[in-house]
C-alpha cells in the first residue's frame, strides 16, 4: 500500500482534536488530578498518590451501592430485552396501524427524565396517584418512600416502561430488514412459529440486539435522574446506586477527592464492559474476519 | 410428483378487475405434465413470479383453479402442498450447519432421525455438498447457498413440483452454467417436475423442454424451444427469442395484387391461402429470423423473393456474421455463417420460403 506523507491532514483534524480536548480530554484530566490530592482549601493541596482509590475501594456504602447497581442492570435488562423483542414481534408490519403504534410504542422515550421520575413519583402516592390509589383500594398497602421491595419494583417498572420502546424499536428495524423470501422459505419447509422466530428472526436480530444491550447497559448502569427524582436513593439507602452515591460524594459531602476517584473505577468499568459488548458486535457483523485473524 | 393444471388461472391485486389491464396475470388454461422441465420466461414484470407464487400457493389466485395430479389445491396453504421453491436469493439458516438445513423440513415435519440422517447424505451426494455437511452455512459462497437452498426443496420425498425463481441471478457466471448443468443432471435422475422462472432466454432454452413465454400478464406462447424459435405465434415471441430477434417490417395489402404485400414500395410475394384470412383492417407485419435471412452484394439467380437493400454494416463474431441492412425505412438484420462475403454497399436480401411469416395484428396467420 502507498501511504502520502501530507502534514496538511494534521490541519484538518485539529477541529476534533480540539473539541474533544474541550469536551473530554480536559475534564478527564482535571478528575484525574483530583483524585489524587487532597484538596483542603483554596490554594490548599497535598498529593496523596492512591490513597483515595484505596479508601473508596474500602467503602462499604460504594460496595452497596455497587451491588444494588449490578443488580438492578441485570433486572432490567433480564426483563427489558425480551418485551422489547416480544412488543415487536407483535407489532403490525405496515399500514396506518404500524405508524400508530410506532409513534405510541415511542412515546416514553421522548419524556424529559427529570419528568419521567415525576411522572411515577405521583402516579406511585396513594393519596394522589392513580397506581398507588388502585394498590391501595387492592388492599395492598403500597409505599414507595418507606418500603424498600416497593421502592425497588417502582424504580424498576419505571425504568422498563421509559426503556423497553427503545429495544423494541430497535427490534423492530431489525424484523423488517428480513427480506420476504425467509418467511415463504419456512413456510415452504413447514416451520412453525417457534422455529420461524429461533431459526430466522432471532439470528436476524442478534446484531440490533447487541447494540440494544450495549445501549441499554450503559444507560441503565449510569442511571440517575429517575430514581434520585422519585426515592431521592431512599428509603435509607435502598436504591441508591453508583451516580447517586458518587453525587451525594460529591456534591453532598464535597469530597471531591474521593469522588474523583471513585468517578475513574466507576468509567473505567463501564468501558470495559462495553468493549467486551462492542467487541462481541464486531465478530458478530464479520464472522470472517475473526476466522483469518484464528487461522 | 404431479400433473399441474391451471384452470382459467387469474389474479388481480386490485379487487373487481374489468379491464384485461388490470390483471397482474390474465386468465389462463394450462396442463404441465408430471416429470417435465419447464421454464417461464419473459421480461421483469410479466408476471412470472406471481405465476409461481400462486403455484407454491403463497398467493391465493383471485380466480380460478390450481389442480394437482386432478385434486383442487387452490385453498391449500403453501406447507399443505409439497411444493419447493429455490428463491431469486438464497435462502440458508445462518445459525445451522449445512447438514441441519438440509434436515430442516424433514425434521419440521417429525421425519424420524435415521431417516432423516439418509435422506440428507443422499441429497447432499447429489449435490456434492458432502465435504461441506458439517460446516457452517452462513460463511459459503452464493452458489453453494443455492444448492442448499436447492438441497433442502430434494430431501422431501413428496415433492409435487420445484419451483425456481430466477435461482441463478446472484451466482457469478462462470458458476452458472454448472449450477445449471447439475439441474439438469438432478431432473434426469430424479424425474421431478420442475418450473424454472428466468428473464434470459438461454437459461430458458437449455434448461427447459417446454418454454412457456409470458408479456404483461398473457402467456404469449407455450412449447418446446424449437417451436418458439421456428414459429413465434406473436411477434413479441419473435422480438423476444433469438439473438437478434426477428426482423419484423410492418407492411400492406398490395392492391390488385393476391398473392403479395407491400413493404414500402417494394413488393414481397406471400402465399395467396394466408393473405385470404387477412382482413383489410388488420396491422400487418412480415417477420424473418435473421438466421433465415439472406445477404448478398450480387443478385443470385433473379427471383421476386429478393429485395433491393442497403447493407450498412458487417459484424463479425467469430463464428458468424452480423450483416445490419435497411429496406427503406426499416433496418434489419441477417445472420451469415462466418465465410460469407459481403461488404458494406448495395445488396440484396433473400426472404426464404416458409420461414418468412405473416403476422395480423400481432398473431400468426396459417
Amino acid at each position: 500500500m502507498i501511504k502520502t506523507r501530507n502534514n496538511k491532514a494534521w490541519f484538518l483534524v485539529l477541529p476534533v482534536v480540539i473539541s474533544v480536548a474541550f469536551s473530554a480530554i480536559i475534564p478527564l484530566m482535571t478528575v484525574i488530578n483530583y483524585s489524587v490530592q487532597d484538596i483542603i482549601g483554596p490554594d490548599q493541596k497535598v498529593f496523596v498518590g492512591l490513597d483515595w482509590f484505596k479508601e473508596v475501594l474500602r467503602d462499604p456504602d460504594l460496595h452497596g451501592a455497587f451491588l444494588r447497581q449490578i443488580l438492578f442492570t441485570l433486572v432490567v435488562l433480564a426483563i427489558e430485552i425480551p418485551l422489547g423483542i416480544l412488543i415487536a414481534l407483535s407489532m403490525p408490519a405496515k399500514g396506518w396501524k404500524a405508524s400508530l403504534t410506532l409513534v405510541l410504542i415511542a412515546l416514553p422515550l421522548l419524556v424529559p427524565f427529570n419528568v419521567v421520575g415525576t411522572i411515577w413519583q405521583i402516579f406511585g402516592r396513594a393519596d394522589i396517584g392513580l397506581g398507588g390509589h388502585f394498590l391501595a383500594s387492592l388492599g395492598i398497602n403500597y409505599n414507595y418512600a418507606t418500603n424498600p421491595l416497593h421502592a425497588w419494583l417502582t424504580v424498576i417498572l419505571m425504568d422498563v416502561w421509559h426503556w423497553t420502546p427503545l429495544v423494541a424499536l430497535l427490534c423492530y428495524a431489525g424484523l423488517r430488514s428480513i427480506p420476504e423470501g425467509y418467511y415463504q422459505a419456512a413456510k415452504i419447509d413447514g416451520a412453525k412459529a417457534w422455529a420461524v422466530f429461533r431459526f430466522i428472526q432471532f439470528p436476524k436480530l442478534s446484531g440490533v440486539l447487541m447494540i440494544g444491550l450495549l445501549l441499554r447497559f450503559m444507560d441503565s448502569f449510569m442511571i440517575y435522574t429517575e430514581p434520585f427524582v422519585l426515592t431521592g436513593g431512599g428509603p435509607g439507602n435502598a436504591t441508591t446506586f453508583l451516580s447517586i452515591y458518587l453525587t451525594k460524594l460529591a456534591v453532598g459531602q464535597f469530597d471531591l477527592g474521593p469522588a474523583a476517584a471513585f468517578s475513574l473505577i466507576y468509567f473505567l468499568i463501564i468501558q470495559v464492559v462495553s468493549f467486551v459488548l462492542y467487541t462481541i458486535i464486531q465478530r458478530n457483523s464479520n464472522p470472517n474476519a475473526s476466522k483469518q485473524v484464528a487461522q | 410428483m404431479a400433473r399441474i393444471e391451471l384452470d382459467g388461472l387469474a389474479h388481480a391485486y386490485r379487487p373487481n378487475p374489468q379491464k384485461p389491464e388490470d390483471y397482474a396475470l390474465r386468465p389462463m388454461t394450462m396442463t404441465w405434465q408430471d416429470g417435465g422441465a419447464y421454464a417461464l420466461l419473459g421480461p421483469s414484470g410479466c408476471g412470472k413470479t406471481t405465476l409461481l407464487n400462486i403455484i407454491s400457493g403463497l398467493l391465493r389466485p383471485s380466480h380460478g383453479r390450481v389442480l394437482f395430479d386432478g385434486r383442487d389445491v387452490t385453498d391449500l396453504p403453501t406447507e399443505a402442498r409439497n411444493i419447493a421453491q429455490v428463491f431469486q436469493f438464497p435462502v440458508i439458516y445462518d445459525t445451522m450447519t449445512v447438514h441441519d438445513n438440509l434436515a430442516f423440513p424433514l425434521r419440521n415435519r417429525r421425519i424420524p432421525e435415521p431417516e432423516v440422517r439418509s435422506r440428507v447424505a443422499h441429497i447432499a451426494e447429489l449435490l456434492e455438498l458432502t465435504s461441506d455437511l458439517k460446516n457452517r452455512a452462513r460463511g459459503l459462497s452464493a452458489d453453494m447457498k443455492q444448492k442448499i437452498s436447492l438441497g433442502r426443496g430434494l430431501v422431501r420425498k413428496d415433492v409435487a413440483a420445484i419451483l425456481f425463481d430466477e435461482p441463478l441471478t446472484v451466482i457469478d457466471p462462470h458458476m452458472k452454467w454448472q449450477l445449471r448443468s447439475k439441474l439438469k443432471q438432478i431432473h434426469n435422475e430424479l424425474k421431478l417436475s420442475l418450473i424454472y422462472v428466468t428473464h434470459d432466454q438461454v437459461e430458458a432454452l437449455t434448461f427447459a423442454d417446454q418454454v412457456v413465454l409470458m408479456y404483461d400478464g398473457a402467456v404469449m406462447q407455450a412449447g418446446t424451444p424449437q417451436a418458439l424459435f421456428e414459429e413465434p405465434e406473436h411477434t413479441f415471441v419473435g422480438y423476444f427469442i433469438g439473438s437478434p430477434g426477428m426482423n419484423l417490417l410492418p407492411c400492406t395489402l398490395e392492391p390488385g395484387n393476391p398473392d403479395g404485400v407491400q413493404i414500402g414500395n417494394l413488393s414481397l410475394p406471400v402465399d395467396a391461402h394466408l393473405l385470404e384470412q387477412v382482413n383489410a383492417q388488420s396491422d400487418l407485419t412480415i417477420g424473418i429470423r435473421p438466421e433465415f435471412l439472406g445477404c448478398s452484394n450480387t443478385l443470385e439467380g433473379a427471383s421476386s423473393r429478393n429485395l433491393p437493400a442497403t447493407i450498412t454494416r458487417v459484424d463479425d463474431l467469430g463464428t458468424y456474421k452480423i450483416v445490419t441492412a435497411t429496406l427503406g425505412a426499416h433496418t434489419l438484420r441477417a445472420k451469415l455463417p462466418e465465410d460469407a462475403r459481403v461488404v458494406t454497399g448495395p445488396g440484396f436480401l433473400n426472404f426464404l420460403t416458409g420461414q418468412t411469416k405473416l403476422y395480423a395484428d400481432s398473431r400468426i396467420v396459417r
